[in-house]
């Protein structure tokens, strides 16, 4: 029986790596993911997990040291946010290249400048080019059910990557929240024992790990690397049917929210997509037929079924909590309407700037977009394709 | 009002627990089986910054995740504020406000730019001086948070608190009867 309970996201987190009890965990404080680290501190001083927790000096020393033990054969995580991810940048790369199924529990936070601890996903969106699978969560309890779904994920034979379980800092983070929490032996069994097939501590095969590859093989260790990305999403979507079937909650690539007869819809990832789902139901009360799509796994990034889950509607608004500073969007600005071009879904898609370094993303933002879509399709109002929503001043047209 | 439910905005300086009370607020509505959210509104913290906490309870799955900008309740935990932040915005008509401070209702209500809803005043410092010896303006505010709003049932509240306090100061058990008392008599001074 799952237990009825209030927590925050970084409550939530800590919880579930309790119940997962992963063999390491090298971590470096950083707002505002602070907590997990100390709330596990907490749980393995009172006696009640047995993880070998190491203080390190920085970032970059806690993922090299979730590197070195994951290659030595132990199931290992960290924790992270902001500049704390831009220091384990390097070994982002190694950790994905190396193949090493560890789990970083990101909270979402702005990158520097200017210095700010609020969210946005200019953290994660940064690494999303490093290899790692990237799961997002719009609560509290998404934050809790990914985490207990990622190291099925990422030691799966045909996977073998790292995967960042991220959550939007502060508003989920440091919101508390009703949760359901599984019990201890069913999360221990779903998540299982790990035995992994090759690791350094493992004196009848010796290996290299991480040794100099020259240009006749680099290329292919780098395809396979791709191709292991790919698998990824079949092995996302088993996991998720396994953990509906364990746990009752369902899990995709991505929430459809009253999409099926949708005429404008809104991509939205994170915290903002449930304020998001409030608009849509306020909006349908007055007849405007609305929907969300809440965009859960970015890496790999569904591109063929966001089109296809897109492809009945006259209108996207594309939402990126990042800038790209390329004159035409964030991430997904680029990627969602590559997706739709290859799948030949002609349909008018305005990408919007939100939220950035913590600004507020309310429901009447988002009422706000659904009705500038209605305006683009009946009245044919012309808007910039990139635009700035939430701004104090009026954006310059 | 979206959650079906109430949403509560607190305002406190860095240090006074505004952000304590709104989270002991959504524990304590949790145990009655209300859908409970409470989260604080962060800055560059420091003490005696003007900080904002906001709690949503609900029957209804809470889904949005934004600031609270239109409040059944407002909760002031220290009047200096009154003077610099414009605690009344986007107050409803048909709310209240609760205030601490020694002043009467008559007294505080014309830094209240007008407010037409009900306002109550509640002298924390006092009450908590008397029941635990110091002051901490904490269980007095939530105490009046719970009387005016009539989120939960009282005596459910008196019951629930009692078992929190006892978690929480299971080190320091000789201040759970004070403040216990301060929740009390915070009843008894609103009269409600």
């Amino acid at each position: 029986m799952a237990i009825k309970d209030r927590m925050s996201g970084n409550e939530a987190v800590a919880y579930a790596i309790k119940q997962v009890n992963p063999d390491v965990m090298p971590a470096f404080p950083i707002t505002p993911s602070t907590e997990i680290p100390q709330l596990v501190s907490n749980y393995i001083a009172n006696g009640e997990m047995d993880t070998e927790f190491i203080p390190v000096e920085s970032e970059h020393s806690s993922m090299s040291a979730t590197v070195g033990a994951e290659s030595a054969g132990a199931r290992s995580l960290t924790a992270t946010s902001s500049c704390g991810l831009a220091l384990m940048w390097e070994e982002l790369l190694v950790a994905a290249s190396n193949r090493l199924p560890l789990v970083l529990a990101l909270v979402n936070r702005t990158l520097s400048g200017p210095i700010n601890i609020n969210c946005d996903h200019s953290d994660s969106m940064g690494a999303r080019d490093t290899g790692w699978i990237q799961i997002y969560a719009e609560n509290n309890q998404e934050a809790y059910d990914n985490f207990i779904q990622a190291y099925p994920i990422a030691e799966d034979p045909r996977v073998h990557l790292p995967v960042m379980v991220c959550q939007d800092g502060f508003i989920t983070s440091h919101a508390v929240q009703n949760i359901l929490l599984e019990e201890d032996d069913k999360v221990k069994e779903f998540v299982g024992e790990y035995k992994p097939e090759e690791f350094l501590l493992n004196p009848g095969k010796p290996m290299a790990v991480g040794p100099y590859s020259v240009s006749n093989y680099a290329m292919e260790a780098k395809y396979n690397q791709e191709k292991a990305m790919e698998n990824s999403g079949k092995v996302i979507l088993e996991v998720a049917e396994r953990f509906k079937k364990t746990f009752g909650r369902g899990f995709g690539f991505f929430e459809e929210y009253k999409t099926d007869d949708a005429e404008y819809i809104m991509l939205i990832m994170g915290s903002a997509a449930g304020t998001a789902k409030q608009a849509v139901d306020d909006l349908r009360a007055k007849g405007m037929k609305v929907g969300v799509l809440k965009l859960r796994v970015f890496r790999p990034f569904p591109a063929d079924e966001i089109a296809k889950a897109l492809s009945g509607c006259k209108a996207v608004a594309i939402m990126d909590r990042t800038e790209s500073y390329n004159g035409h969007g964030g991430p997904l600005s680029s990627e969602v309407p590559a997706a739709l071009f290859r799948n030949k879904v002609n349909i008018e898609a305005v990408s919007y700037i939100y939220g950035l370094a913590g600004r507020d993303f309310m429901v009447e933002t988002a009422y706000e977009i659904f009705e500038e879509l209605r305006d683009v399709v009946e009245n044919g109002k012309k808007v910039k394709q990139h635009r700035y929503i939430g701004l104090r001043t009026r954006e310059e047209q | 009002m979206r959650t079906n439910g109430i949403e509560i905005r607190w305002h406190g300086r860095g240090g006074q627990g505004a952000k304590t009370a709104a989270l002991l607020l959504a524990d304590v509505c949790f145990k009655t089986g209300a859908n409970v959210q409470g989260f604080p509104e962060y800055g560059p913290e420091r003490m005696g910054a003007p900080i904002t906490a906001f709690n949503r309870i609900s029957k209804e799955e809470i889904r949005v995740h934004s600031n609270i900008y239109t409040p059944d309740l407002v909760v002031v935990v220290d009047e200096t504020l009154l003077s610099s932040v414009d605690v009344t915005a986007g107050l409803k008509e048909d709310g209240a406000i609760i205030i601490n401070t020694p002043k009467s209702v008559d007294e505080i209500k014309p830094l209240l730019k007008g407010y037409k809803g009900d306002v109550y005043t509640v002298d924390a410092r006092t009450i908590s001086v008397n029941a635990l010896g110091k002051y901490f303006p904490n269980s007095p505010m939530l105490a009046a948070a719970v009387a005016v709003s009539e989120v939960m049932d009282k005596e459910a509240f008196i019951t629930e608190m009692r078992t929190s306090y006892q978690h929480k100061f299971a080190k320091k058990p000789e201040v759970i009867e004070g403040n216990m008392k301060a929740l009390t008599d915070t009843f008894t001074a609103l009269g409600k």
